[in-house]
Order: structure tokens, then C-alpha cells, then sequence
């Protein structure tokens, strides 16, 4: 019975844009971008710098307010809801429990200056968490599956490498189960050894987890291994959608077949 | 121009109005930060400037005024305010806790528990309980208003994952009426269980960061903590030396430079009345003017 709710609530989307458009005067950073998102899934938004991928990062996680559409989610109850329409405690709330918020740089997501422990547990103290105890493990299980050495659960950030402080942003908003990640260049800035140990951990915890994704990406290898669907972007536009092994292999727009064949061979 | 030289307690009425409109709506809104337009006062921001004007705004004729700095009355910051408010508004000053009608007081409150109709003052440095966690204003205000405090638990997470206990000795932050968090000034934690439910009026002058707020009398003041590691007072575990109170919050006073210490009540006004009616601490057997320190 239960399975079958569950199967039911998965054949609806769990987030829709709906022809979102943003300008920053007369610039427009993003153009009649629609799409739908499904539970579990994950999506790779790439294209090259300037092409409006973080833009439509942030209106997509209500950062930014679209000058035109609208991005509805369904939220843990089942109801479908515009978020410009959420109130900002709301919204705010959603942010720190059903959502992620990868950042590039983990300075932004983390708070470099406290524990590793106390970045995890933050977002569990924010929603009313009041056991140290229970805080701690939790903290040290997330630590753990991150492959974050236990030891240093008591070290601040600054002192982590930039693989480590990465991997522990990504425990800090894994902690409250979120079903929907946002993630905008996390490989970036990290040399690839590291880029592929991440890689292969996100795999390994979107799928384990159910997680829908939306990833934002320069890096078509990132796109290839994660997400089972791409949008390519290209001023603003989405100019090619499809499955990822589908646009990847058989790009059809020549801005894709440009990409693609961008990649410097291995 | 024509400003007259001399104004009752030194501020203008104009400005004690701004000022007690400011502590209207602190009291009406619990635990609330307050903004108002901080005057420059004839003392440097640190010495109590925001204390000084709510006092300023606040006094009458008739009132009994007692300045206290760390519990004492004595020191120069306390006989400076006091001073200060006998010369510019000629009203009683008083050493005695239950004689007082205002107090006002920089890191602690006073030990005789206080009555109804009597208001303390509070100096105020920092008066955001999130400042050293989130630098925005921006952002603590918003969180103030939308009642998102998981951070000032992080801050006590942090002093128990480095000490094993909440360390946070002062400035412990407390929930006022259930609803917003505040920095109790830096009094010790020791005094926090006396804001709760205090029949005195209790307000909060920040001069440089010019903020007022306020816990109006019978409010409840709740210490945060965690429920595996609660809110405990901290006192040092000794008699006090002159008086031997074992319930009061003590001052360490080196005496010498080979280890030698004693422990002696930080409220004075405490201590001396405890004294005068025959109670003697270990350092004070005899009467403890006659005593030559040697």
C-alpha cells in the first residue's frame, strides 16, 4: 500500500519551472527555460561560462525572483506549491531541510571558523535538534559516509583540504535528508584525483538516498557520470535537452557538437 | 544658541523622549533590540554610555540611584556614574540594594533580591547573541524576526565538543518570554536564573551599537542549553572570605605573587551588610577594619 503511494507520488514532478526568464537590465541572463524534475533524478545543467547556468541555479532555488514564470515545488506533503509564493520563513525553512545548496566554494556553504561537527549539526540544532549526544553521532555517522576521518570532527573547515571541505559541505545538507540538491560547479577548483573520489561518493549517496539533483556544470565528464539527463545553455536559452548519453554521444545542435568535441582526449 | 545651560539630568528633553520612546517599545516587545539615536555622552563608548542614557531618561527627583561595576559600588567607573547623576540631576544616591529605585549595573545583578517598582540598568557592549556566529546584521535580524535560533546552539555545541562542557561563563544567552533570544550583557552566568520572572524591571542601553532593550517585570528568561547537558550556575567553591556567604557569586583576588589567593563576594553592598549584622568570613575573625593586611 505504502509502496504504491509512494509510486504514485513518484510519477509527478517534484519541482516545475515554467517558462522562467531573467534579466539584469537590458541583459538577459536567462530566456523561457521550462522543464520539469522528477523524484530521484538528476539533472545537468551545462553550458559555458556567461550562459546563464548559475542564474537559472538561483532563480530555481528562489534566490532570485524571475522577472517572468514561475518555479513550483512539491513539498513533503504532497501539495505543489509556487515558491514565489511561499512566505520567507517558509522558504527559508525548505532551504535548510528539504533542499541542498552545494556551493562552489565551500567557504560559502560551511562556517569555516566552527567545528566540522557543528557544521553538520547546524542544520539539525535549526530545526529543533536539543541532544548534544544525538547531535554528535549523527554528526560523526555523516562524517563516516563522507569518508571523513572521525578523528576530525573537532577541527574547523579552514584546516580541511579542499576535497575534505567539500565532502563535508555536502554531509552539512545531506543531514536533514533532503530530497532535492543543488549543486553549482562542485568539482570545480579541485585537481582531479580528488574530482573523481568526489564524484563517485555523490553517485554513490544520490542514489542511495533517492536524491533528485540539479547540477550545474562546465564540465561535461561531471554531467556524464552523475546526471541522467542534460540541458545544454547557450545565452540564456536551453538549446538542447535530452538524456545524457543521447545528447553527450549524438549532440544534434552544432553548439553542443562544439562542446562535446572540446574535450581534450584522454 | 539659546539652549538653556542646564537640563535635568543632563540629556535634553527631546532626546529623553526619543530615548523613552525607544524603552516603551523594548518593554513591549521582550527580548527585542531596540534601535535610537545614541547621543554622545561626557564618557568614552565602553563605560556605559548606553546605561547612562537610559538612567538619564529614565530618572525623577525622587528617585534613589545606585551604580554598581562588577557588584561594586566603589570602583571608579560606579562612584563616576554615580557622581555624575548627584551633580547633574542632584537626586539621592545610596549604596543599599533595597533602598534603590534605579540600579544601574555593568556585568552583574545585585545579590538582595530585588522588589517591585525598582528598575535595573544595564551596560551594554555587544547586544547581538548571534554577532560572533553571523557577521551580517542583515542576516541576525531576519533571523531574530523569523525566530531561527539553531545557531546559538552551535555556539554551545562548539564550547562542549572543545571543553566538555558549555564553557560560556557570561554573556550566556537566554530566551526572553519564549520568543527572542538575547545577550544578557556580560554578567556571569551565575546571575542568569535571577532575570526570570524578576518583579524589577530590567533594561538594556548599548550606547556605541545603540541598541535598548528590555525584560519587563514577571517575563520569563530562559537559559538555553542542551537536554544532555543543562544549564548550570558556576560559582567558585569557596566561602566568602569577609563574610563567609556560601550563596553569593565571588570575586579571586590575588594577594600575593607566591599563589596566595582569597575569595570575597563581588556584590560589596552584600558583603558589608552580611558583615554589619556579626556575620565573618575566614579572613576576617575580628572586625575587618581593625585588620592590618602585613
Amino acid at each position: 500500500m505504502a509502496e504504491n503511494q509512494d509510486a504514485a507520488a513518484d510519477d509527478q514532478p517534484l519541482l516545475i519551472a515554467d517558462r522562467l526568464s531573467k534579466a539584469y537590465g537590458r541583459l538577459t541572463a536567462c530566456r523561457d527555460v521550462s522543464f520539469a524534475l522528477y523524484p530521484g533524478e538528476v539533472l545537468a545543467i551545462v553550458g559555458e561560462s556567461g550562459s546563464g547556468k548559475t542564474t537559472l541555479l538561483q532563480l530555481l532555488s528562489a534566490q532570485l525572483v524571475p522577472n517572468a514564470g514561475c518555479v513550483s515545488y512539491r513539498m513533503r506533503d504532497g501539495v505543489t506549491r509556487d515558491l514565489a509564493a511561499l512566505g520567507e520563513a517558509e522558504r527559508r525553512f525548505l532551504f535548510r531541510t528539504d533542499w541542498g545548496y552545494v556551493h562552489q566554494d565551500p567557504a560559502q556553504g560551511l562556517r569555516m571558523a566552527v567545528s566540522a561537527g557543528a557544521n553538520v549539526g547546524e542544520r539539525l540544532m535549526a530545526v529543533g535538534w536539543n541532544h548534544y549526544g544525538r547531535i554528535r553521532d549523527t554528526a560523526s555517522s555523516w562524517l563516516e559516509r563522507v569518508e571523513i576521518d572521525v578523528g576530525r570532527i573537532d577541527d574547523a573547515p579552514r584546516t580541511y583540504s579542499g576535497g575534505m571541505r567539500q565532502r563535508l559541505q555536502i554531509a552539512r545538507n545531506l543531514v536533514t535528508e533532503p530530497r532535492l540538491v543543488f549543486m553549482d560547479e562542485p568539482t570545480g577548483g579541485l585537481d582531479v584525483s580528488v574530482q573523481a573520489r568526489l564524484l563517485d561518493l555523490m553517485r554513490n549517496l544520490v542514489s542511495e538516498l533517492g536524491l533528485a539533483a540539479i547540477v550545474v556544470t562546465h564540465d561535461l565528464a561531471v554531467a556524464r557520470l552523475l546526471s541522467h539527463r542534460v540541458m545544454v545553455m547557450k545565452g540564456g536559452r536551453v538549446i538542447e535537452t535530452g538524456l545524457t548519453d543521447q545528447v553527450l554521444d549524438d549532440p544534434r545542435e552544432p553548439y553542443t557538437q562544439l562542446l562535446v568535441s572540446s574535450i581534450l582526449p584522454a | 544658541m539659546n539652549a538653556p545651560a542646564y537640563n535635568f539630568a543632563y540629556l535634553d528633553e527631546q532626546t529623553k523622549r526619543m530615548i523613552r520612546r525607544a524603552i516603551l517599545k523594548a518593554i513591549a516587545i521582550p527580548g527585542y533590540q531596540v534601535p535610537f539615536a545614541s547621543r554622545e555622552m561626557p564618557m568614552p563608548y565602553g563605560w556605559g554610555t548606553g546605561g547612562v542614557q537610559v538612567t538619564a531618561a529614565i530618572l525623577g527627583p525622587n528617585d534613589v540611584l545606585k551604580v554598581i561595576d562588577q557588584g561594586s559600588d566603589d570602583t571608579t567607573n560606579a562612584i563616576s556614574i554615580r557622581k555624575f547623576f548627584a551633580k547633574t540631576a542632584g537626586v539621592a544616591t545610596t549604596t543599599a540594594t533595597a533602598d534603590a529605585t534605579v540600579i544601574q549595573t555593568r556585568h552583574r545583578i545585585p545579590e538582595a533580591p530585588l522588589h517591585g517598582g525598582q528598575v535595573l540598568v544595564y551596560q551594554v557592549p555587544i547586544p547581538e547573541p548571534l554577532r560572533f556566529l553571523e557577521p551580517r546584521e542583515t542576516e541576525t535580524r531576519r533571523m531574530h524576526a523569523l525566530g531561527e535560533y539553531g545557531l546559538i546552539h552551535v555556539k554551545l555545541y562548539e564550547d562542549i565538543a572543545r571543553f566538555g562542557h558549555i564553557a560560556t561563563s557570561y554573556a550566556y544567552p537566554v530566551k526572553v518570554n519564549a520568543r527572542y533570544v538575547m545577550d544578557p550583557s556580560p554578567t556571569p552566568k551565575f546571575d542568569n536564573p535571577k532575570m526570570d520572572n524578576c518583579p524589577a524591571l530590567q533594561l538594556f542601553g548599548a550606547g556605541r551599537e545603540k541598541r535598548i532593550y528590555a525584560i519587563p517585570p514577571h517575563t520569563s528568561v530562559l537559559s538555553l542549553d542542551f537536554e544532555d547537558h543543562p544549564f548550570t550556575r558556576y560559582r567558585f567553591d569557596a566561602p566568602c572570605a569577609l563574610c563567609g556567604a556560601e550563596d553569593s557569586y565571588l570575586d579571586e583576588i590575588v594577594t600575593d605573587d607566591r599563589g596566595g589567593r582569597m575569595f570575597v563576594c563581588s556584590d560589596t553592598d552584600y558583603c558589608e551588610t552580611r558583615q554589619s549584622s556579626g556575620h565573618r568570613g575566614s579572613e576576617n575573625a575580628a572586625p575587618h577594619k581593625e585588620r592590618a593586611h602585613g
